[in-house]
């Protein structure tokens, strides 16, 4: 079993009081501890935001880098190690707004990686501007007029390219979150989990109370792997919000399993025989 | 009519834009500029302007907007800071090659990584070379000046190049200041209307903008540009007149402080030229003849004119708020130096970066350059040519 203290930060966070990226975080470590995976074991990667300050606060391998684009950098690290857990933590203003793109055609590679979307339809860290998921009725310092864009669907989005899997969380239900992500972590290839957290500083709509009594945990008798029915299941949005695996593709080739170059061996552990190429060479003798 | 003030930079950003009622903006929140958009957005929602404004998914899309706009024969802004200038990047370029009149205010912050939301010049002297106008301001009062002088400035038939008001992050941006605003009919007066020449949006005439441009024409075009880059500086200085009988504040290419009998001066732009009168100040109490070039107008470059100003110098040494990482200096040296070159002036020029990422450049550490400048002109030597100040080693 690995200690949950080992993925203990020793630094002060600076999310406001009751944000719930604080039980996101315990949820992960949950997660992975008892995965029985080392923080050694696992990278993290992510952008600008709340969200993405994850790394910070917990002890794991971590790469901050630009706004939106957490993901293209996570692809470069899973194809020179597989042997790591390779997670990408982001907002939804980094993931479904300016990383946007990355989603599409990560969706399309379906590398072995798990992504988790802290969604709390709200840019936090610029302090309360609409982000792709904010609901239209919202009004915001910078839309004090509401919202002209109709709001992203990232499930359905995802289910609709076939994603290999595709599930959503919220932070209340803590259980059934980890249950998620420890799935997500033991999928092979592409894992989008929309996790709903609430900012208490900036949405005032979307609260822990708006999305505790919408969310339900989908039942036993749902097949994730029917994709007709999962494009129902990710249409539901407003009274009843569905939590669980919406949709799940395990015979979908992954990333790697396009690249015979890339075999299994992490590209550090493998040895550089440049002189045994010299036969390329003759050609041009 | 003018009206004294206590506000922000970005505050008093906003109320320039408020002034100046463009047709459309289009923005991405960024700290330290997001202030500026969002008190914006709150005036188009109280029917205090005219705008449209377009809230965008990043800021490449906003310059893009904003470009979409322009074209179509609109006034058009956008406002950003660091990385997302980085973002607009390969737009800048599209909104300079097509004469596009957008007024922009970079709120400067340092480029990540590693991440940093603090001042320093180094988005704005990396799209130094994109065509862009580039205005510096030491204050509220001359960014917000900069501002509604960068509209005619853009406008003008002689330039029609988009214009960035700079402004230091945080310490113009979130510092309150008092200052004076002028009239909102004044203003609207010195602005005037925008007519565009060759609008999208002339149904009768129609253009087409930013078509394939190979061998055959694009050298010309980028002719043309240089053209109009070589025209700005009468027009800036123009406008300044005329911006001086409306408010009484007096610009100029650049502003010369205590320079006319000065033996050793410091060039510098942004924010830190405050503190280098403070400086100069102390200095001339104890005799020494210190003077200050503060930079205005830095793109295009008034090297002639800013290489006259400092010909009679023993010393000088230029203050960079970013590096180049050439390892021959900063990006302002580089200009000011082959400016004097040029002039063949017989002036000892060296390079100090300062402020990297919010660092406080104190009023002691420009005294001590001033000394640096002393030792120069005493022992006819230069040591380091390029140095780093307030750095801890
Ligand atoms: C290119 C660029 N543009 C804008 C920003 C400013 N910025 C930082 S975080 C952020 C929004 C974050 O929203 P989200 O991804 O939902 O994360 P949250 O803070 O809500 O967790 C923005 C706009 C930036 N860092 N880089
Ligand atoms: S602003 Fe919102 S998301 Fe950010 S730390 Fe505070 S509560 Fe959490
Ligand atoms: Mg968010």
């Amino acid at each position: 079993m690995v200690d949950k203290a080992m993925y203990e930060g020793n630094r002060e966070t600076a999310w406001c009081p009751g944000c719930g990226n604080f039980p996101l975080r315990q949820v992960l470590v949950d997660a992975l501890a008892d995965l029985d995976l080392k923080p050694s074991q696992v990278a993290m990667f992510t952008g600008i935001g709340q969200a993405p300050k994850m790394p910070h606060y917990m002890k794991v391998n971590g790469f901050n880098g630009l706004h939106g684009r957490a993901l293209p950098p996570a692809l470069g690290m899973r194809v020179a190690n597989k042997d790591m857990k390779v997670i990408v933590e982001t907002g939804d203003g980094n993931a479904y707004g300016e990383g946007g793109n990355h989603l599409l055609h990560n969706i399309r590679r379906n590398p072995d990686l798990a992504h988790f979307v802290h969604d709390n339809q709200i840019y936090g860290l610029t302090k309360g501007q609409a982000s792709p998921t904010t609901g239209e009725e919202i009004e915001t310092a910078v839309q004090p007029n509401g919202i002209t864009a109709q709001p992203l669907n990232p499930i359905k989005l995802a289910v609709s390219m076939e994603a290999s899997f595709v599930a959503r969380g919220f932070v209340g239900n803590r259980d059934h979150l980890k249950m998620l992500m420890q799935e997500a972590l033991k999928h092979r290839g592409y894992a989008l989990i929309d996790i709903l957290q609430p900012c208490v500083s900036f949405n005032k709509v979307n609260t822990y109370q708006w999305y505790a009594k919408r969310v339900y945990e989908i039942g036993e008798e749902y097949d994730p792997t029917n994709y007709d029915a999962a494009m129902k299941k990710a249409e539901e949005w407003g009274d009843d919000i569905p939590l669980g695996i919406i949709y799940k593709n395990e015979d979908k080739a992954i990333f790697h399993d396009k690249l015979p170059q890339v075999d299994d061996k992490p590209l550090v552990e493998k040895e550089s025989t440049p002189q045994d190429k010299e036969y390329l060479l003759k050609e041009f003798k | 009519m003018s009206e004294q003030v206590a506000l922000t930079g970005n505050e008093v950003m906003s109320q320039a834009m408020r002034q100046i009622n463009p047709d459309v903006v289009a923005a991405y929140p960024i700290t330290p500029q997001t202030a500026i958009v969002q008190t914006f957005s709150q005036f188009v929602n109280d029917g205090d302007v005219d705008t449209e404004f377009v809230p965008t998914e990043s800021e490449h899309s906003a310059m893009s907007a904003t470009v979409g706009a322009s074209a179509s024969g609109a006034r058009a802004m956008t406002a950003t800071a660091a990385n997302g200038l980085a973002l607009m990047w390969e737009v800048l370029y599209i909104a300079s090659g097509t004469r596009l009149p957008i007024v922009m205010p970079v709120v400067n912050r340092a480029l990540s990584g590693p991440i940093n939301i603090h001042c320093d010049h180094s988005d704005a002297m990396g799209a130094r070379d994109s065509g862009w106008i580039q205005l510096y301001a030491e204050n509220a009062q001359e960014a917000y000046d900069n501002a509604i002088q960068a509209v005619k400035i853009s406008e003008n038939k002689d330039v029609m190049l988009p214009t960035m008001v700079n402004m230091d992050g945080f310490i113009i941006s979130h510092a309150v200041e008092n200052l004076n605003l002028l009239a909102d009919e004044d203003v609207q007066d010195f602005v005037g209307e925008y007519h565009a020449e060759n609008p999208l949006l002339d149904s009768e005439n129609p253009v087409t903008v930013g078509p394939l441009d190979l061998q055959d024409f694009y050298f010309e075009h980028k002719m043309q540009q240089a053209v109009a880059a070589e025209n700005v500086k009468d027009v800036v200085l123009e406008v300044a007149e005329e911006y001086e009988e409306l408010s009484g504040r007096e610009y100029g290419l650049f502003e010369e402080y205590k320079l006319d009998d000065a033996e050793v001066a410091v060039v510098a732009l942004g924010s830190t030229t405050g503190t280098a009168k403070t400086a100069v100040d102390n200095l001339r109490e104890n005799g020494v003849k210190a003077g200050l070039s503060k930079i205005r107008l830095y793109r295009p470059f008034p090297a002639e004119e800013i290489a006259e100003a400092l010909a009679d110098l023993e010393a000088v040494a230029v203050m960079d708020r970013a590096e180049t990482f050439s390892t021959t200096g900063g990006p302002v040296f580089a200009d000011v130096r082959a400016a004097l070159y040029d002039m063949g002036a017989d002036v000892e020029a060296v390079n100090y970066i300062y402020g990297l990422g919010g660092r406080d450049l104190k009023v002691e550490e420009i005294e001590s350059v001033y000394k640096d400048l002393e030792e120069i002109v005493e022992t006819n030597t230069v040591e380091d040519r390029v140095q780093h100040l307030g750095v801890r080693e």
